[in-house]
C-alpha cells in the first residue's frame, strides 16, 4: 500500500462562510499510482476542484481540514518552508481559465525560466533552451518567437499549451488539471488533450483530470471518479464506466447528455438540481432525492463507498442494480 | 413553402479591418429551427447581435415577419414590435438577470412593455409564463442570487417568451448549465415549441446539443458559412473538410484523440 | 507558487447581502455604526427643529458675559459677545447640516446624470463628457467657491453651488465606470431587445443598481462639503455673521483659543468633526461588503 504516488485518505474540508463553516468535501478517499492517470467527474458544486486546491494546499484560509492526504509516503499537511517548495514542484497544477494565472506585463519567455531560475537554479541560457524545447513538444510553432510575446498576443489554446509547458518544466511527478480546456474551442480542446495525453506518457507522469464531462476524462483517463454533493460515488476503470456503472448518478449523468450520433425523443433528464455538499443530507443518500431507482433502505443512512469488481460504488442497491443502470438509456 | 419568418441575406459586419460575418444567408420558417455552429471568431455571436439589433449590418438585410430590421429602428413603438417578432436568451444566466428584480416583476415588466392588459390578466399571464418554464411560485418571488443557474435561465427563457416572439433566438444558452440542468432546459425548449410555433435558431458550438434540437444548420468558419443542410446530415455524413475535424474533436464513448489525426484534419480544414 | 484562488459562490452557498431590510444592514454595521447613526440622528434633529428650541436667544450679545464659562443653564458658556454657546450650535446646525447637503445633492445629480449618458450612449458623447469631466477637475473646489463668492457676492448659496460643481467630476468619474460595466450585461441588453426606452432602462435597473455606489459617494462627499463650507464661513465668505453657523463660530471665537477660552470655537470644531466622521463610518460600514 505504501507505494502509491498520492494517498488522499477520509479527506473532509470545511470552509467558513459568514459565522459557519460549510463542508465542501466528505470522506473523499483515492489512491494514485506513479504514472497512473484519474478522471475527477461531476457537476457544479460536487467537490472536484476542492479536491484538486486541498491535495496542492491551495484552501483558503480558515479552512478546516480532516483526513490525510500523503504524496510520495509524507504527509502533505506537516510540510513546511523549503519541503512545500520541492512538494509544489513534484504538484503542477493547470487551470480552466489561463489568462487569469499568468501576470499579463511578463513576457512567455520570463514566465517560462522563472521556476526554472530561481526554483531549480538552472543558468539564464539553459532555463531558455529548456523553455523554448518545451513549447515545441506543446506543439508551438515558432517558440523562440513565441518567448519573447506577451500574454494577449496569444489566443486562449495557445496559452493553454503555455501554461502546460510551464506545468512540465518543473520536471513534476503529478499533474492536477481543473478544466484545463472547459473555456477552449472544441477543435482545440481535442488538440490540447491530445497533447497533455501524449506527453503525460512520455513524461511517466501521473495526472488528475477535473471535468465535468465523463468523455472527456475517459479519454486520458485509466479511472474515473464520479463526484456528488462532496463525496465520491463511484471509482471505475474509465472503459466500462459508460456501458457498466455502478451507481445511478453515473448512469443518469452519461444519460442527460446530448448524443451526437443519434436523436433523442427526449432527453433523460434528472429531476431537480445538483447539491452542493453544504445542502447533502447526513443521514441518507446524498443522491436519493433525484434517484430513479430510490427504496427505503436508502433513506437509511449514509451508504459507504463499497468495492464492487475492480471499481467502488456508494449506493446501497449497487449489487441489486448492477446491469440495469446502463439500460436507462435506450 | 411558407414565408419565412426571418430571413438573412448577404450578411456582412466589419470590425476596421476585420471581416467578423460575410455574405451568410439563410431563412428559417415558422416553428422551424436553424443552428448556426461555429467556434470562437466564426461571427456566429455577431449574426445573433445583428438580428437583434445590438449590432448594425454593415451590408445585407435581415428581415423578420416581413419587416426589414437591417436598420436601426425610428420609433419608440418600432421598437417594441421587433421585440415581438425577434427575442433572444444569453448565455451566462448569471448576468442575463437584474439582480435586484425577481422573476415575477420582471416578466411582468415585459408584458406591460407589450400587451396592454388589466392588472389581474398581467398577473395570470406572468403566472402561466412562470409555470410554462417550470418554476414554482416562491422562485418566481425570489431574487436571482437566490436562485441556480438554470432556475436563472428559465427565467431568462421565460421573459424571452413574454413578448409572444415568432423567433427566439437562443444564443449558447444551455452551454453555461450543469449537464443534469443542461437537460431539463433542452427538455423544456422542446416543450415549448409543440405548444407554440415558435421558431428556434441556436447559436452553439455544442453539435450533440445542435442535434437535440434543430432541423437545420449551417457552419461557419471566420465568418463564412462552410457546410449548410439538414441537421441530421450535416453531422453524420459532413461533407466540408471544417465541419469533419468539428464533428471528430466532439468528445464519445471510445474517443481517443491524437495529435496527428488532428492536425491532418486541420490542415485538410485549411486547405479545403 | 502560490496562486490567489477564487473561490466559486456555488460550492459553499452565496452571503447576499441584496433583499435586505435597511433596518438589519444598519444593525449589522455593529457598534460603531450604530453608535455613528446615533449621532448623525441627533445632529439632523437639531439641524430640523435646533432653531425652535434654543434655551436662549442665540444673536442677543452681552459683553459682560464675553467668554464666561459653563454655568446652569449654559453648559457650555458664552461666547466673544456674550451669547450662550449652546443656543448657537442649535441654531447653527440648520446651515450646517443643509449646505453640504444642498452640495451632495447637486453634484449627485450632476455626476448620475452625466455618468449615466456617458455610460448609455459611450462613443462621442462618452468621449467629451470625460474631457469636460478633466478639465473641471483641474480647478480645486476651494478656489472655484472663493472664486464663485468674490463674482456673486459672499453667501451660503453660491459657496454651496461653486462646490457642487467642483465636485461632480468626481462623483461622474467613479458612477461612469461602473455604469459602464452594468451597461454591458447581458440584461440590459435584453431590455433593449424587448424595445424598453433608454430612459426607462436606465432608471428601472442602472440607477438602483448603482444605489449602493452612489449613496457611498455621496456620504464621502458630504463630509467633505461640511469642512470645505465650514471653512468658506470661516474665511467670512459664506454664511455671514451674526447669524450663527459653526464655521462662522470657529472663526468668530478664534481668538479666544490663544486667550485661554477655547470652549466656544472648539464645541463648533467639534460638532463638525463628530458630524463628518459619523458620515463617513456609516457610509463604510454600510457599504463595506458590496
Amino acid at each position: 500500500m505504501s507505494d502509491a504516488l498520492l494517498d488522499v485518505t477520509n479527506l473532509t474540508v470545511r470552509l467558513p462562510v459568514g459565522t459557519e463553516l460549510r463542508p465542501v468535501l466528505r470522506d473523499v478517499s483515492l489512491r494514485l499510482e506513479a504514472g497512473e492517470s484519474l478522471g475527477l467527474v461531476g457537476e457544479s458544486g460536487s467537490g472536484k476542484s476542492m479536491t484538486a486546491r486541498a491535495i496542492d494546499r491551495l484552501l483558503p484560509a480558515g479552512a478546516e481540514v480532516a483526513g490525510t492526504v500523503t504524496f510520495d509516503g509524507s504527509n502533505v499537511a506537516t510540510l513546511s518552508g523549503s519541503a512545500l517548495r520541492r512538494y509544489r514542484q513534484q504538484v503542477a497544477m493547470v487551470f480552466q481559465d489561463p489568462r487569469a494565472h499568468v501576470n499579463p506585463v511578463r513576457r512567455v519567455g520570463d514566465f517560462l525560466t522563472e521556476a526554472l531560475r530561481l526554483n531549480l537554479g538552472v543558468a539564464a541560457e539553459g532555463a531558455r533552451r529548456q523553455a523554448v524545447d518545451m513549447l515545441d513538444q506543446v506543439g508551438i510553432d515558432h517558440p523562440d518567437r513565441r518567448m519573447r510575446q506577451y500574454p494577449h498576443e496569444l489566443s486562449g489554446g495557445m496559452l493553454q499549451r503555455v501554461m502546460i509547458a510551464s506545468a512540465l518544466l518543473t520536471k513534476p511527478r503529478l499533474l492536477l488539471a481543473d478544466e484545463p480546456t472547459t473555456a477552449l474551442d472544441v477543435t482545440t480542446q481535442a488538440e490540447v488533450m491530445a497533447i497533455l495525453d501524449e506527453l503525460r506518457h512520455q513524461f511517466g507522469l501521473a495526472m488528475i483530470f477535473i471535468t465535468h464531462d465523463l468523455e472527456l476524462a475517459a479519454a486520458v483517463c485509466d479511472r474515473t471518479a464520479v463526484m456528488y454533493a462532496g463525496q465520491i460515488v463511484e471509482l471505475r476503470e474509465s472503459e466500462r464506466l459508460h456501458d457498466d456503472p455502478l451507481h445511478p448518478y453515473t448512469a443518469a449523468l452519461a444519460a442527460a447528455r446530448p448524443d451526437i450520433a443519434r436523436t433523442a425523443e427526449r432527453l433523460l433528464a434528472i429531476p431537480g438540481r445538483p447539491l452542493s455538499a453544504f445542502e447533502a443530507p447526513s443521514d441518507e443518500c446524498a443522491f436519493a432525492s433525484r434517484c430513479p431507482f430510490v427504496a427505503d433502505i436508502c433513506r437509511s443512512g449514509l451508504p459507504p463507498l463499497d468495492r464492487i469488481d475492480s471499481g467502488a460504488s456508494r449506493c446501497f442497491r449497487a449489487h441489486e442494480l448492477r446491469g440495469r443502470l446502463s439500460a436507462v438509456r435506450s | 413553402m411558407t414565408t419565412p419568418v426571418l430571413q438573412v441575406d448577404g450578411l456582412r459586419k466589419e470590425f476596421g479591418d476585420l471581416v467578423a460575418v460575410d455574405d451568410v444567408s439563410f431563412a428559417v420558417p415558422a416553428a422551424g429551427s436553424l443552428a448556426i455552429v461555429g467556434e470562437s471568431g466564426s461571427g456566429k455571436t455577431t449574426i445573433a447581435r445583428m438580428i437583434v439589433g445590438l449590432e448594425r449590418p454593415t451590408a445585407g438585410t435581415i428581415a423578420a415577419c416581413g419587416d426589414d430590421r437591417s436598420r436601426p429602428a425610428r420609433s419608440a413603438r418600432d421598437r417594441r414590435r421587433r421585440g415581438r417578432d425577434v427575442q433572444i436568451v444569453f448565455q451566462d444566466p448569471y448576468t442575463s438577470l437584474d439582480p435586484r428584480q425577481c422573476a415575477h416583476d420582471a416578466i411582468d415588466e415585459i408584458l406591460r412593455l407589450h400587451h396592454d392588459l388589466a392588472a389581474s390578466r398581467r398577473r395570470d399571464r406572468v403566472a402561466e409564463l412562470v409555470d410554462l418554464v417550470g418554476l414554482d411560485d416562491r422562485q418566481a418571488r425570489a431574487l436571482p442570487g437566490a436562485l441556480s443557474g438554470g432556475q436563472r435561465q428559465r427565467v431568462a427563457i421565460a421573459r424571452a417568451l413574454a413578448a409572444e416572439p415568432r423567433v427566439l433566438i437562443l444564443d449558447e444558452s444551455v452551454a453555461a448549465l450543469d449537464v443534469s440542468i443542461q437537460a431539463q432546459v433542452l427538455n423544456l425548449l422542446a416543450d415549448i415549441r409543440d405548444q407554440t410555433d415558435v421558431s428556434y435558431v441556436l447559436i452553439s458550438h455544442d453539435l450533440a446539443v445542435v442535434r437535440q434540437l434543430t432541423e437545420e444548420t449551417i457552419v461557419l468558419r471566420h465568418g463564412r458559412v462552410v457546410e449548410r443542410g439538414r441537421t441530421t446530415d450535416v453531422l453524420d455524413d459532413p461533407q466540408d473538410e471544417y465541419t469533419k475535424l468539428l464533428r471528430a474533436s466532439v468528445p464519445h464513448p471510445g474517443w481517443k484523440p491524437t495529435r496527428r489525426h488532428i492536425a491532418e484534419l486541420r490542415k485538410e480544414a485549411t486547405e479545403a | 507558487m502560490t496562486t490567489i484562488v477564487p473561490l466559486e459562490a456555488v460550492e459553499v452557498g452565496e452571503v447576499s447581502t441584496r433583499g435586505r431590510s435597511p433596518w438589519q444592514r444598519l444593525r449589522e454595521t455593529g457598534v460603531v455604526g450604530m453608535g455613528s447613526a446615533a449621532v448623525l440622528l441627533v445632529a439632523i434633529i437639531a439641524a430640523l427643529i435646533g432653531p425652535y428650541v434654543t434655551p436662549s436667544d442665540p444673536n442677543l450679545p452681552n459683553i459682560s458675559l464675553s467668554f464666561v464659562g459653563p454655568s446652569a443653564g449654559h453648559p457650555l458658556g458664552y461666547d466673544y459677545q456674550g451669547r450662550d454657546v449652546l443656543s448657537r450650535l442649535l441654531a447653527g446646525a440648520q446651515s450646517a447640516m443643509l449646505g453640504p447637503l444642498v452640495v451632495v445633492a447637486l453634484s449627485i445629480a450632476a455626476g448620475v446624470l452625466l455618468a449615466l449618458v456617458a455610460a448609455w450612449r459611450r462613443g462621442a458623447a462618452d468621449s467629451v463628457i470625460s474631457s469636460g469631466l478633466d478639465i473641471l477637475f483641474a480647478f480645486p473646489a476651494i478656489l472655484l467657491a472663493v472664486l464663485a463668492t468674490a463674482v456673486f457676492g459672499a453667501g451660503l448659496t453660491a459657496a454651496a453651488l461653486a462646490l457642487a460643481v467642483a465636485y461632480t467630476p468626481y462623483v461622474a468619474r467613479v458612477l461612469r465606470g461602473a455604469a459602464l460595466r452594468e451597461r454591458s450585461r447581458p440584461y440590459v441588453a435584453a431590455l433593449e431587445v424587448q424595445g424598453a426606452s433608454a430612459m426607462s432602462i436606465c432608471w428601472r435597473h442602472l440607477l438602483p443598481n448603482l444605489g449602493a455606489l452612489i449613496v457611498a459617494q455621496a456620504t464621502i462627499l458630504f463630509g467633505y462639503a461640511m469642512v470645505d463650507l465650514a471653512a468658506i464661513s470661516f474665511l467670512g465668505l459664506g454664511v455671514q455673521p451674526p447669524t450663527a453657523n459653526w464655521g462662522v463660530m470657529i472663526e468668530e471665537n478664534q481668538v479666544g483659543i490663544v486667550q485661554g477660552y477655547p470652549l466656544p470655537a472648539l464645541s463648533a470644531g467639534i460638532a463638525i468633526v463628530l458630524v463628518v466622521i459619523a458620515v463617513n463610518l456609516l457610509g463604510e460600514r454600510l457599504f463595506e461588503r458590496q
